[in-house]
């Protein structure tokens, strides 16, 4: 589904993405894990097209779509949705208006008619239900004033609502407590299918003690050093990042 | 012929014409030597400074329209708030249009000033307060010379008025460039309460410049809750001249939603002569092309124990220009005033500009005063999050610009009359977002 291939990317003159080298099938789930400023960020903005990124060489496609010759927005209609780690505060707009639009613009995008306003509130019940989230919520402005975890239970919300093919999920279990972690990860089980894939980019394992991922994957300075299954991610912590910068090194 | 000399000249003829008392030709008379000696404002006036008004005054108005113009609803509907029921006072060229208009007599008057000049009934209003708030500056000096017409509104006290009042003014422009200068007269009685929308449309592609003077008294614990519509043509200007004269105990709130028109000055005064007076000054601006807009507001703190709020929105697109001169002035005897202003912009192009003054003058010792204001873009960080949830850029834009002016549209208290403003809004910014905020 999602193949990329030697990606070079920076910001400025910075090459921070030095040669990535990945491929995500459909029903996948994979994690990347690795030390602060290994590039891990970067390649999540980058994969859902933040302009302020530069790509220098490689490529990279979704279903064989060449996504770099999109904007930001068509890639999210091609069904890339990524978690932001900081939502943005969106004062004066609802969460239900926001997702509202979301929805519609997508499904504008794809051809298709609005979503009926009957399904549309069905669904979002039912989303919200999910993550466990109280409807007065949903009226509120857009992430303004929200904790850090109701902002990223709300990033879930929208990608449950949004449902899509490819969900990018950038250090979504930061500053969640136990509670809230839980309800995050069965929000991304509830979503698992086998026509959908997962990429979780953190530097912690303990989301994966929930999601359960098929490959681990770990980014040093900005490359792709070791790929395991979930088992890695236990090694990593349990032993840290400094062996594996030993063994590059070596 | 200037068209300064062609006003003066025109003068006699006009006063001639019209039958008035005694009083009211007093006061024109004044006024057109105060016009006489001040002329039309230049950029070496400090008031003036960022707005030139020489590109509209070098047209050879027409000064006293006098054919007949009838409009079909049909063709005006969009410019009313349509979908409500409401008083309506409605012009064309400066004459009143019996046809598009629905007035009243009962209890409240909501009519003509020029039948209020001639009828016994109204002689003391006119005497108590025509003219009495309207500072004589250059342009007002100039409407005053020549007030003849324009809405009458007078609310007794005790009453709330069961419906807003929307007072229209249409330009035809048929066959030249034209000047209107409505002059708008409301008094609000002790207790009473009254919502009032007003428009200036321009039906032509010839150049149309109004200077309408407005004059509003607000009684004892009487409620004022006016807006002021701006999205007209092109070629059309407006020098707005408001002026809000407040007693005792009274909430009066302008709203001034500005997107479209050549030029638009809007001279907003509110002066709070009795005490615990809520002022309430907010506007949204959203400008493109080579649009100017400026606003000119002053609050004078006269009674303590005042607040006033100020809040205006602003976002320029194209080589579009704005200014916000805001003044404040507290009385030494106007303790304990509360006075807070808020100005916040954003430069969607390069090549826009604003020009922002905040002006405070405070003589009293025990007060608090705030201003804020800010010049920006909008926030690259928050339009990449929209657009990743599939929003394309240009509605991700308008949604932040919505988003930016909420705090003004959400006071606005006549649901029919937000949702227009939101309509406005998308056609503005040339985007169907499918729902209000």
């Amino acid at each position: 589904m999602l193949e990329i291939k030697n990606l070079h990317a920076g910001i400025e003159d910075k090459e921070i993405l030095k040669g990535i080298n990945l491929t995500i099938n459909a029903g996948e789930i994979h994690a990347i894990m690795g030390p602060n400023g290994a590039g891990k960020s970067t390649l999540s903005a980058v994969i859902a097209g933040k302009d302020e990124y530069e790509v220098t060489k490689g490529d990279i496609s979704l279903d064989g779509e060449d996504l770099l010759e999109l904007d930001p927005a068509e890639r999210a209609h091609k069904g890339v949705f990524l978690s932001f780690q900081y939502p943005v505060e969106i004062p004066g707009v609802s969460v239900t208006n926001f997702i509202k639009t979301s929805i519609n613009e997508t499904r504008k995008a794809n051809g298709k008619e609005d979503m009926p306003a009957k399904e549309m509130l069905q669904k979002i019940r039912e989303k919200s239900e999910l993550l466990e989230i109280d409807r007065k919520f949903l009226s509120r402005s857009l992430n303004e004033g929200f904790s850090g975890g109701e902002k990223k239970r709300n990033e879930i919300f929208q990608m449950a609502m949004l449902e899509p093919k490819l969900a990018i999920l950038d250090e979504t279990d930061s500053g969640l407590d136990i509670d809230a972690l839980r309800i995050v990860a069965n929000g991304v089980n509830k979503l698992r299918s086998d026509d959908k894939a997962v990429l979780i980019i953190t530097h912690y394992q303990r989301l994966l003690e929930y999601i359960k991922p098929d490959f681990v994957h770990v980014l040093y300075d900005g490359k792709i050093v070791k790929t395991g299954d979930a088992s890695l991610a236990l090694e990593l912590e349990e032993k840290g990042y400094d062996w594996i910068k030993e063994e590059i090194n070596a | 012929m200037e068209l300064k000399e062609k006003l003066l000249s025109s003068y006699v003829a006009f006063e001639n014409n019209v039958n008035i008392n005694s009083d009211v030709h007093e006061i024109r008379t004044k006024a057109l030597k105060d016009f006489e000696e001040l002329g039309f404002p230049t950029k070496k006036l400090e008031a003036w400074k960022y707005t030139s008004l020489n590109s509209i005054l070098k047209e050879d108005y027409s000064i006293f329209p006098n054919k007949e113009e009838a409009i079909e609803f049909a063709e005006v509907k969009k410019y009313f708030i349509h979908d409500i029921d409401s008083y309506k006072i409605v012009f064309i060229d400066g004459k009143y249009s019996s046809f598009l208009s629905d007035t009243t007599h009962d209890v409240i008057d909501v009519c003509l000033l020029s039948s209020a000049f001639t009828k016994s009934k109204h002689k003391a209003v006119i005497e108590n307060y025509f003219n009495k708030v309207a500072k004589q500056d250059n342009m007002t000096a100039l409407n005053t010379a020549f007030a003849s017409e324009g809405a009458y509104i007078y609310i007794p006290k005790n009453v709330e008025v069961d419906k807003p009042i929307q007072i229209i003014n249409f330009a035809t422009g048929s066959d030249s460039a034209t000047l209107l200068q409505p002059r708008n007269l409301i008094v609000v009685g002790e207790n009473a309460h009254v919502q009032i929308i007003e428009r200036h449309q321009s039906l032509s592609e010839n150049a149309i410049l109004t200077n309408v003077v407005t004059e509003i008294f607000a009684e004892k614990r009487s409620n004022v809750d006016y807006y002021k519509i701006q999205n007209d043509h092109s070629a059309a200007s407006i020098v707005d001249n408001t002026f809000v004269a407040q007693e005792g105990d009274t909430i009066c709130s302008v709203h001034t939603f500005s997107f479209g028109g050549k030029i638009v000055r809007n001279n907003l005064n509110f002066f709070q002569n009795g005490e615990h007076v809520d002022s309430i000054l907010k506007g949204v601006t959203i400008l493109d092309d080579k649009q100017h807009v400026d606003h000119h507001t002053l609050v004078h703190h006269i009674a303590p124990n005042c607040e006033s709020h100020q809040d205006y929105k602003g976002i320029y697109d194209g080589r579009s220009t704005g200014v916000f001169n805001g003044k404040i002035i507290v009385n030494k005897e106007a303790q304990k005033t509360n006075a807070y202003q808020q100005n916040n912009n954003v430069l969607v192009s390069d090549k826009a500009t604003v020009n922002a003054k905040p002006q405070l003058e405070i003589f009293a010792d025990d007060v608090k005063c705030s201003h804020g204001c800010t010049i920006g873009q909008l926030d690259e960080q928050a339009l990449f999050y929209m657009q990743q949830r599939g929003i394309p850029k240009k509605e991700a834009r308008a949604l932040l610009m919505y988003a930016f002016s909420n705090t003004v549209l959400e006071s606005v208290r006549i649901p029919e009359v937000k949702s227009r403003i939101n309509k406005l809004i998308a056609q503005k910014l040339n985007v169907n977002l499918g729902f209000d905020l």
